[in-house]
């Protein structure tokens, strides 16, 4: 069985700054993680790697530094690391990026064997999108099992899986026929910590670097910032939805002194509503 | 199981453990280094300054792409008391050298870097992995170490122990005892992000200059200790470090140290409109000469922090680090290369080679040092920043006081406070411990 798990190197957004006068993220310095909600993925394949044998490559698309996720990735167990680098990647929104990661997973199939599961975490920290798993599935023309919480079982004879996913009404769960793909939720098995033997592996291991060309890429318009609808038209900090909290104290006050000071209060901030229920008579 | 075998394994990836990794991986060793952090430097929160030299004798070509933040041109020495500084700057054109001697850098990005050279260089690095145990054979001989993965022992013909000030693999093996209270500082840091511009206009800098304040006094309300203050880039990282057995003696909050420090007439403009991006504490050790450990055994060597090599005098601890980190990779390869066991004996070419550097001769030139600090904190720290703002006061004030009034003021003052006696005793005894 052969495993292919997209991943993506982010920001640790729980530390990033943003740039008080041009409102961009300060990446300098940020460390950067593995997207949190692909190493449920990840994590998960492993497990299927575990149970059924096979292997699981791990592949993701970015800039050099990237290697540092994917060496990571080999420390958890991976078995093999794909890095798809190439500055016409440079620019990617999620159409571009489905494009390029599809093409190179159809790469790692001719390269290593067809996969049976590609798995995506459910979207990353930084787009927030959730569009590029699905975008794999659609250009790779496999069955698309989006924010599965559980699979359940996998039959390898009769070549197919069975999987529980979260809708808004509950659970589904799913059957399908492999090879698909599986955007994974949080909240699922947290990822294991590798053996000396992984991790010394990994330390060792050479990644496979992909430009374009090697990744058998042809159309380099449908790549980068060429291959990218989506503009960003402005960037700006949110306006805070509230303002602070007004207390009101009510040590040694009655009731309904303190009801009358909270109407008070309310229609200092909203004046419009004192004359909206005064006109009607309900004040 | 892992059954191969490293010719050494390092224990930790701060500045001494990269510089015995790098030393060792490039004269053709096979390097194993263990870090417990998630990258090289995320878990060191040094100040800090850097000095080229010893970086250079290991890595000659550095300033080509290592992270430095500014070189330094000013130092500025503050005496404080509560409310002024006297202060003695020094600032040199010198010091825009091509080759400077001296840089700020943040730790977490410059450990990167260096771990990179040091992979570069042969080395496996391992991070997040810790080590938990030294593993010995029947006859006591370091044979390598246990981590916290699965797998087993990992073997080596020698363990340089890189593990920082409070390395527990030394001391749970009984190399050496956990440093003595009054032989290590705690230090508070914070680093205040602060626009580049504003930087260069507060300290009167320009392009990549920066400057130094180290200040002693009242601010640390007569325990012995040092606060400081470095320019970076975009940040500038202030702290304030004490001996741990003064603190533990007077009950002061070290926090609350440095917020003093930050709110000080002198400091608090040098901060204005900054914002908080860190907060760490850290052990520094301050036994200099007298409270280095056993360096070297059957099969391990100890260095950095680890083995207490800092010089609290002229604030040195990362080039001593890194200097004995070299020379034990140096020594290790020496033994290795003329094809012997890695016994005690053969490992003692270490101290050997360590004794002949500026590593020891420092320390030994300042071994009475920690002593007197330590048992006259209040004088140094308290007394005498105090009458010295007096005096200074004393000279500038122009109030219509005859002046031979006002020295005659100041010189009663020194001796009110400390005694005839006591003054003499105290210069004669720092002039011997300088000596």
């Amino acid at each position: 069985m052969h495993i292919v798990v997209c991943i993506k190197q982010v920001p640790d957004s729980a530390q990033i700054r943003v740039h008080p006068v041009t409102n961009t993220i300060m990446r300098q310095g940020v460390p950067t993680i593995i997207n949190p909600y692909d190493l449920f993925a990840l994590e998960e394949a492993l497990k299927v790697r575990d149970y059924h044998g096979g292997e699981v490559t791990v592949l993701t698309m970015g800039p050099p530094m990237a290697e540092d996720a994917l060496r990571k990735a080999l420390t958890y167990g991976a078995d093999r690391a794909v890095l798809l680098t190439d500055r016409h990647f440079a620019g990617s929104d999620t159409l571009a990026t489905s494009f390029a990661l599809s093409q190179a997973i159809a790469q790692i199939g001719n390269s290593f064997g067809t996969p049976d599961i590609v798995f995506t975490g459910k979207q990353t920290i930084d787009g927030d999108t959730a569009q590029v798993g699905p975008g794999i599935a659609k250009r790779l023309n496999l069955v698309q099992l989006t924010y599965v919480a559980k699979i359940a079982s996998i039959e390898l004879s009769a070549r197919t899986i069975t999987v529980e996913r979260r809708s808004e009404g509950g659970t589904q769960v799913l059957k399908s026929e492999l090879p698909c793909l599986i955007t994974m939720l949080e909240g699922t098995a947290s990822i294991r910590r590798g053996s000396l033997e992984d991790a010394l592996r990994a330390a060792r291991s050479e990644i496979v670097k992909w430009n374009a060309a090697e990744a058998g890429i042809e159309d380099i318009t449908k790549c980068g910032l060429r291959g990218s609808p989506t503009v960003v038209k402005r960037v700006f900090a949110p306006t805070p939805r509230a303002e602070k909290a007004a207390q009101i104290d009510t040590t040694e006050k009655t009731v309904r002194d303190v009801a009358d000071e909270l109407v008070t209060s309310i229609f200092t901030h909203q004046p419009a509503l004192e004359h909206e229920l005064s006109s009607t008579g309900s004040a | 199981m892992t059954v191969e075998k490293f010719d050494a394994i390092v224990v930790g990836a701060g500045m001494s453990g990269n510089a015995a990794a790098y030393t060792m991986a490039s004269r053709g060793l096979k390097v194993l280094q263990l870090e417990r952090g998630e990258y090289p430097g995320s878990k060191n929160v040094q100040g800090a300054i850097l000095y080229a030299n010893m970086l250079e004798t290991i890595i000659p070509d550095f300033r080509d792409d290592a992270p430095l933040e500014r070189h330094l041109v000013e130092q500025r020495f503050w005496v404080m008391d509560d409310t002024s500084h006297t202060g003695m700057h020094y600032r040199s054109d010198d010091f825009n050298e091509p080759a400077p001697n001296r840089y700020t850098i943040i730790r977490a990005q410059f450990d990167k870097w260096f771990s990179r050279k040091v992979r570069a260089a042969g080395a496996i690095v391992l991070c997040e992995t810790t080590a938990t145990e030294l593993a010995l054979d029947g006859d006591g001989k370091v044979i390598g170490v246990h981590t916290d993965r699965e797998g087993g022992i990992i073997h080596a013909e020698a363990v340089v122990l890189a593990e920082g000030v409070n390395g527990l693999l030394g001391t749970r093996a009984g190399f050496r005892k956990l440093p003595k209270p009054e032989a290590v500082a705690l230090a508070v840091k914070e680093m205040h992000f602060l626009p580049e511009e504003v930087i260069a206009e507060r300290f009167g800098l320009s392009g990549n200059q920066g400057c130094v304040i180290e200040a002693a006094g009242t601010i640390s309300r007569g325990m012995a200790g040092l606060g400081f203050l470095y320019t970076n880039k975009e940040s500038i990282s202030l702290g304030i470090g004490c001996l741990v057995s003064d603190f533990a003696a007077t009950m002061e909050r070290p926090y609350a140290l440095l917020e003093a420090f930050k709110g000080h007439p002198s400091i608090r403009p040098l901060l204005a409109g900054s914002e908080i991006k860190e907060y760490a504490a850290h052990l520094i050790p301050e036994g200099g000469f007298k409270a280095i450990p056993q360096l070297f055994g059957n099969g391990w060597v100890v260095v950095g922090d680890a083995a207490q090599l800092n010089n609290a005098v002229h604030r040195e601890g990362s080039n001593l680090a890194m200097t004995s980190g070299r020379i034990a990779g140096e020594a290790i390869a020496m033994v290795k290369s003329r094809g012997r066991p890695m016994t005690s004996e053969n490992l003692s070419l270490y101290k050997a080679m360590l004794d002949k550097s500026f590593v020891v001769k420092d320390l030994r030139k300042y071994k009475d040092m920690p002593a007197l600090i330590h048992t006259n904190s209040r004088n140094f720290f308290m007394t005498y920043p105090q009458l010295l703002s007096q005096a200074a006061q004393n000279f500038v004030r122009v109030d219509g006081t005859p002046k031979i009034e006002k020295e005659r003021a100041t010189t009663a003052a020194f001796v009110k406070a400390r005694s005839r006696w006591g003054l003499v005793s105290d210069a004669v005894r720092l002039a011997l411990a300088w000596r």
